[in-house]
């Protein structure tokens, strides 16, 4: 490089021409966004730690273990106002977690139904189900829960004018009266019968796919392992002389005592996020089921599959790939909006840890600290999930 | 072969007619019809019951829920009449709201222009509707200034506000949201994992918890003699949550983007900003356009989740209404969320079907440009 040498340039010059160069201006940017984010950090410390001193909030995560007193309408755990701040955590996840899980089944369920519809041959059908997406995902969803919850659940009758539902069932303005199963004598034979059922199927479905690899020859593993799961219980429950006994709600004073009582809170809840996230995995199972080509099916047909098959082994697959992503960001979703409890009085963990909690103690940090700690968890493990089963599913191509 | 078995079949009527229509699209097997038949009773059964509680036995007039209670189960529309003024406005003062009335005159100005692909000068509407129409809607609605009477947002509420946390959030999130995508992409290690960070903590939880945030954080994180309006507070936070939703949403679009469009950039040698502004970001954000308006609608409805840190917005104002003791009856709740459903939804959908109308047309000018390239 004769011509570069011949040209010196002065020191200033070549001091100057550096902030040309990208990798030195690319350090100069980090350094300055470094330097504001410390910056920020820094102040925001001292003013908290100023402000809590000021309002004299003690901070450190001792209060975990401080006794609450406070009640809480609906627990799957032990739980009294003598329990600790660290048990309402614990309430308020478990919750959160069954209006989870509880909304995730029934808004897959309507929405593969509604889904499906939207594609049917039937005009009217598609119509009616497109009308649901329609209006459905254009309100929001805290109308919807309010709408549920005020106007439909609160208007029910008092529990001495209770709907008597057929099977010893009571629904009512403060809820929903089950009769809760009691196991008898004898209930042990069939929960061993259950298991052993799941261990067989799960032999049954190894041993099929061993067999379809060394010899192309097909079991029918699901029905056999149907049977296996539901039929041998059965089988035992039967002849152990039906061992489930029926605890019935029964009016006593002012309102049912026994059985299982469904807070209204809680069916406002579900009904609103399970119908609301239900029009969103609508639309997906529908793209899904559109996302597969058309020439994927005939070229099934050709190969002389049945059409049961053809689904189970050439549409559904593929459709799956387009599917589940999308629709564990909806699960996540559900459960993050599950905190809209909070509007109508459900005890979930926002409202019981970063509502009630918060409110008694004042660790606003600490509280919102671990409130984010815990979704942040459950968006990470859906996320793992979600890499894990997208590695699984990608197509494996030359 | 036998002579019936080859004899053709009867030629099908041309041209279909309603019969032919109904066979083939509700009564075409078995299955179908038992469907069809379900459906229609189902359509009857909802259409009876809408129209039997919105009209036949709503109550049209009355001074207070009791009047509401005499007739059992209907709408109770004098509620909405009663509370119309402020569901729309908030407790904004009665003398005032024609300013309220003309911001949005004011807004439409632009937005109309804007919207209607036809109309020219779109530069000049957008320099509008983002330098000065944003400065003249503080002036008229806040006032203070001018002459004009000083409203503390405290009095805001209503249809109002929804309307000013939504635009403002989207005006405010959308460069941010960019800016974070690019930094997202960027070879800088630093500014990348900063992007990351915000985007998948903001993403990771509900919009209540940064709401509460706002709430009882944010007065912590700041000196003793700051301040903020609760409307602003919960404003900033709807901001920052959009962008980072936008975030993901420009990502996508800028992923789209195909390497050699960054490289013949390069190749010209444009400047970083010249680059993404005038190369890759058109492109990017015409392919996320969908992407873009789901984000927004999401932001519409999510406004009202506010009333949770006590800003009346239209839901939150309906609530007031139904729970205020004149009112009371058992229709009255269900009349006040009709209501507020009817207008969001109307939003909703209204902007959605924009977007659609706005897709199509851009595609298919997409499909032109392709075409005349093609030609030549």
């Amino acid at each position: 490089m004769a011509v570069s040498t011949s040209i010196r340039p002065s020191r200033a010059a070549a001091l100057f021409g550096l902030i040309y160069r990208p990798e030195v201006r690319r350090a100069v940017y980090q350094v300055v966004l470094l330097a504001a984010l410390a910056f920020v950090a820094v102040w925001v410390v001292n003013n908290v730690a100023e402000n809590l001193r000021r309002q004299n909030i003690a901070s450190g995560f001792d209060f975990l273990g401080r006794t609450s007193g406070f009640d809480v309408s609906q627990s799957l755990i032990e739980y009294s106002n003598v329990s600790t701040y660290g048990r309402a955590f614990w309430v308020g996840l478990l919750n959160t977690l069954l209006v989870a899980a509880l909304g995730i089944v029934a808004a897959t369920v309507i929405g593969f139904v509604v889904g499906i519809a939207r594609l049917s041959s039937n005009w009217l059908i598609a119509r009616l189900a497109t009308a649901y997406v329609e209006i459905v995902r254009n309100l929001p969803l805290l109308l919807q829960l309010f709408f549920w919850y005020f106007a439909v659940l609160k208007g029910l009758p008092s529990p001495r004018q209770s709907y008597a539902l057929p099977g010893g069932a009571y629904f009512n303005v403060r809820g929903l009266y089950l009769p809760a199963p009691v196991p008898q004598p004898g209930f042990e034979a069939v929960a061993i019968a259950f298991a052993v059922g799941l261990l067989l199927a799960v032999a049954l479905w190894w041993w099929a796919r061993r067999r379809q690899a060394l010899t192309g020859q097909r079991f029918p593993v699901l029905w056999t392992s149907l049977l296996a799961v539901v039929g041998l219980p059965l089988a035992a429950f039967l002849v152990a002389g039906n061992p489930i006994g029926l605890e019935y709600p029964e009016l006593k004073g002012f309102n049912f005592q026994g059985g299982i009582a469904v807070l209204p809170e809680l069916m406002a809840l579900l009904l609103g996020l399970s119908i609301y996230t239900a029009s969103f995995i609508a639309e997906i199972v529908r793209a899904g089921i559109l996302g597969v080509p058309k020439g994927q099916t005939e070229a099934a047909q050709a190969l002389g599959l049945s059409k049961g098959l053809t689904l189970r082994l050439v549409v559904i697959p593929q459709a799956a790939r387009i599917i589940i992503p999308p629709l564990t960001s909806q699960y996540l979703n559900l459960t993050k909006n599950s905190s809209l409890a909070v509007a109508i009085g459900y005890p979930d963990f926002v409202s019981v840890f970063t509502g009630t909690v918060l409110n008694q103690t004042g660790q606003a940090v600490e509280v919102i600290l671990i409130t984010m700690g815990v979704f942040l968890t459950l968006s990470l493990v859906t996320s793992l999930f979600m890499n894990w089963f997208n590695r699984r599913m990608a197509l494996v191509e030359r | 072969m036998d002579a019936a078995a080859t004899r053709a079949a009867p030629v099908p009527r041309a041209g279909g007619g309603p019969i032919l229509w109904l066979r083939d699209n509700l009564f075409s097997s078995w299955a179908n019809a038992v469907l069809t038949v379900l459906a229609l009773w189902l359509i009857y059964q909802v259409a009876a019951t809408v129209l039997g509680w919105a009209v036949l036995h709503a109550t049209w007039t009355g001074d207070d829920g009791a009047d509401c209670t005499r007739h059992d189960a209907g709408a109770c529309w004098p509620f909405v009449g009663a509370w119309f003024g402020q569901f729309m406005y908030g407790r904004y003062p009665d003398a005032e709201r024609w300013r309220v009335n003309l911001t949005y005159a004011l807004a439409l100005a632009g937005l109309v222009p804007l919207m209607v692909p036809r109309v020219p000068g779109k530069l000049w509407t957008s320099i509008y509707m983002l330098g000065i129409f944003p400065v003249l809607a503080v002036v008229l609605l806040s006032g203070g200034i001018l002459g004009l009477r000083h409203v503390p947002t405290d009095f805001w509420g209503g249809l109002l506000v929804t309307l000013v946390i939504s635009s403002t959030g989207i005006a405010a999130a959308f460069p941010l949201g960019i800016l974070l995508a690019l930094g997202r992409q960027s070879p800088m290690p630093i500014v990348r994992w900063a992007s990351i960070t915000f985007i998948e903590f903001v993403r990771g939880v509900p919009l209540i918890t940064v709401l509460f945030m706002s709430s009882v954080m944010l007065p912590l994180f700041l000196p003793e003699q700051w301040s903020i309006d609760k409307l602003v507070r919960a404003l900033v936070m709807v901001a920052l949550f959009s962008a980072a939703y936008l975030a993901e949403v420009v990502r996508g679009g800028l992923q789209a983007i195909p390497r050699g469009q960054f490289e013949a950039a390069d190749a010209l040698g444009l400047s970083y900003p010249q680059k993404m502004g005038l190369v890759v970001l058109p492109q990017a954000l015409k392919i996320v356009i969908p992407g873009i308006v789901n984000t927004f609608i999401g932001l519409f409805k999510d406004t009202s989740l506010v009333l949770i840190i006590g800003i009346f917005d239209l839901l939150g104002m309906v609530q007031a209404g139904m729970s205020a003791q004149r009112w009371l009856s058992p229709s009255t709740p269900m009349t006040g969320y009709v209501f507020a459903g009817l207008v969001f939804w109307l939003f909703c959908f209204g902007i959605s079907r924009y977007s659609q109308m706005l897709e199509r047309r851009l595609a298919a000018g997409g499909e032109r440009v392709v075409a005349k390239a093609a030609y030549d």
